[in-house]
């Protein structure tokens, strides 16, 4: 019976009785949330345009992080050394299309998969050549991104704003727009949904896949930098931050691994679901939740929805 | 056939062989195909007949042979440079683009009509906004014209296997070819469908004077439509000449009864 109240009741008490502390979990939740959507959104549109399961999405955003805080560190101003680190990730793109892509198109997606990896371990080699290895602060303030918090005094209580986090959640939500109106309105979302569609079909009339996956990954390359100058900003730029990366598995699973809206929704779901659980619930069983309640959540998702909550159901022709 | 085809070659192919592993798929294959005319290409199940459309626009490159186009000669060709280059094709097995809907399915016929850049795209203001209204008027003429008006805004993934054909050829059309490749544009159809899958191809070619090649089991069709016929047996041709002529051929006949046989 206590139990039962410990889980069904007390937390909702605890809610009620200090509104400001929910509202600041909820705060918090979302613009995790928000990071994690556009991660997954770089893995969305790689998936769906090239087929291919990109493994090295994480370790990219440590990449972009890193040359950023590399290139001012040897001397470059913040802003021209970030839009060096975006021709750099131009340059990436264009080498994972000429050396990765094309020599392995019409090979198994395994194969494919399997390239991410090597790819993977390429980029934290390569990074901890020109890099080093130690962990490096984000040049928040040279970026002319607001530092500082605001406290908010509402609901008899009080909730903190930092401004970096609202920088975050607005670039973030910024760039998932951006990308959503892209893919659906111009002429190059129509090319890339129509690759994702069918290959031969877009060969056909005369898109060019190579110059698609030029762009996708180049695209891949923008979130996973906006990704990694934010999470940065808000801990500290190391390999550490692949870890938030992979919490873009969770978030793929639930949303389906084929849909923008999904990635987005499901980027939201987990973001404040395990904020909230942690807080709530994460004391009954010993705290440290949040490390792990988004792979339940994916999991029971999975075993109700196989293709997520929003993917496609793939019936195959046989 | 009224309209015969008098004109020069718009394209050949001499001496094609593809293999894929123990499998000969086409050996030694030469045929033409004369600027204007409906060029058939028949023969049983499994004969290379696709093989030599996926020779054509580039899917596939031959061991061996040449393709000559507009005069220029070519050991493979690339699907990029066929589709810039007027050859534009349908699948026999439908690919479409399945979330798009008819509309967008068509307009994607045009991209490479489309020549603003990404950034005004983006703005969807002046000269792009410009653009795509002068390239959405091609296509409603399109839409018209394969009478496809009520299913403009549905999703092609719904769409009944007989619509999906047609707004396949739709696509096909939309990027304005010169050599129009229909891999059995008319399977799965009911015989209505057939008559007005029949009187479209007629209309592009007698109207826009496009240049067709044609695979199609139905010997009706064939002998109504085309001009000329190449008849395919275990990769090799076995006769080549006009659909009357070919369908007293004794080889031709031999290779259909074998396979009912
Ligand atoms: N991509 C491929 N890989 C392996 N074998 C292939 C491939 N494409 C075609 N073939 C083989 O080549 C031969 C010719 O096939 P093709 O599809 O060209 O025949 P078809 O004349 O179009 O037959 P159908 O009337 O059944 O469509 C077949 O034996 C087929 O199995
Ligand atoms: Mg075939």
């Amino acid at each position: 019976m206590d139990l039962l109240y410990l889980i069904f009741v007390d937390p909702f008490v605890q809610m009620g009785q200090a509104p400001d502390l929910l509202v600041q979990t909820l705060w918090d939740g979302l613009v995790s949330g928000v990071l994690y959507a556009l991660i997954a959104l770089g893995f969305v549109l790689i998936y769906k345009a090239s087929g291919v399961f990109n493994f090295a999405q994480g370790i990219m955003v440590v990449f972009a992080a890193l040359t950023l805080v590399g290139l001012y560190a040897a001397g470059i101003p913040a802003l021209p050394a970030l839009a060096l680190t975006v021709v750099i990730m131009l340059a990436l793109a264009v080498a994972i299309e000429r050396l990765v892509l094309r020599p392995l198109l019409n090979r198994p997606d395994i194969v494919l998969f399997m390239a991410t990896f090597g790819l993977t371990y390429f980029l934290i080699g390569f990074g901890q050549l020109l890099f080093g290895g130690e962990t490096k602060q984000m040049i928040t303030r040279q970026l002319h991104l607001p530092q500082g918090a605001i406290d908010l005094h509402i609901l008899d209580g009080l909730v903190t704003l930092q401004k970096i986090d609202i920088a975050a959640a607005v670039i973030a939500s910024v760039m998932v727009a951006s990308l959503a109106f892209v893919f659906q309105y111009t002429r190059i979302g129509r090319a890339l949904r129509a690759v994702a569609d069918s290959h031969r079909a877009a060969l056909s009339v005369g898109i060019s896949l190579n110059q698609i996956w030029v762009i996708v990954w180049f695209a891949a390359g923008v979130v996973a930098l906006a990704t990694g100058i934010m999470w940065g900003a808000r801990s500290e730029v190391s390999f550490a931050l692949e870890v938030v990366a992979l919490k873009a598995l969770p978030v793929l699973i639930l949303g389906g691994f084929t849909s923008i809206p999904g990635a987005i929704v499901g980027g939201l779901i987990i973001g404040l679901s395990e904020k909230l659980f942690e807080l709530y619930w994460g004391p009954l069983i010993g705290g440290g939740t949040e490390a792990w309640f988004a792979y339940v959540v994916a999991l029971i998702v999975l075993l109700f929805r196989p293709h997520g909550l929003f993917g496609e159901v793939i019936i195959e022709r046989i | 056939m009224t309209n015969a085809a008098a004109g020069e070659t718009l394209l050949a192919v001499e001496e094609i062989c593809l293999r894929f592993g123990g499998v000969q798929a086409l050996s030694e294959v030469s045929f033409d195909i004369k600027r204007g005319e409906i060029r058939a290409i028949i023969g049983p199940n499994g004969a290379g007949k696709t093989s030599m459309l996926n020779v054509i626009n580039g899917f596939y490159r031959p061991n061996r042979g040449v393709i000559r186009f507009r005069g220029q000669s070519f050991t493979r060709m690339r699907p990029g440079f066929a589709a810039r280059n007027g050859i534009a094709r349908t699948f026999q097995n439908v690919a479409l683009f399945r979330g798009m809907t008819t509309l967008d399915n068509l307009m994607t016929g045009r991209t490479l009509k489309m020549k603003r850049g990404f950034f005004w795209q983006l703005l969807r203001y002046g000269p792009a906004m410009d653009e795509e209204i002068e390239h959405r008027r091609a296509v409603e003429e399109i839409i018209d014209f394969l009478e496809i008006e009520a299913i403009r805004r549905v999703p092609v993934g719904r769409l009944p296997y007989g619509l999906q054909k047609r707004v396949e050829l739709g696509r096909a059309l939309a990027t304005e070819p010169e050599l129009l490749l229909l891999d059995e544009p008319m399977t799965g159809m009911n015989l209505e469908e057939k008559e007005d899958m029949c009187r479209f191809i007629l209309e592009v070619n007698a109207q826009f004077g496009m240049t067709i090649a044609l695979i199609e089991h139905d010997m009706g069709v064939v002998m109504d439509l085309s001009n000329r016929v190449v008849v395919l047996d275990y990769g090799r041709k076995i006769a080549d000449d006009a659909p009357a002529v070919v369908k007293q051929d004794p080889a031709v006949i031999a290779a259909y009864l074998g396979v009912a046989g």
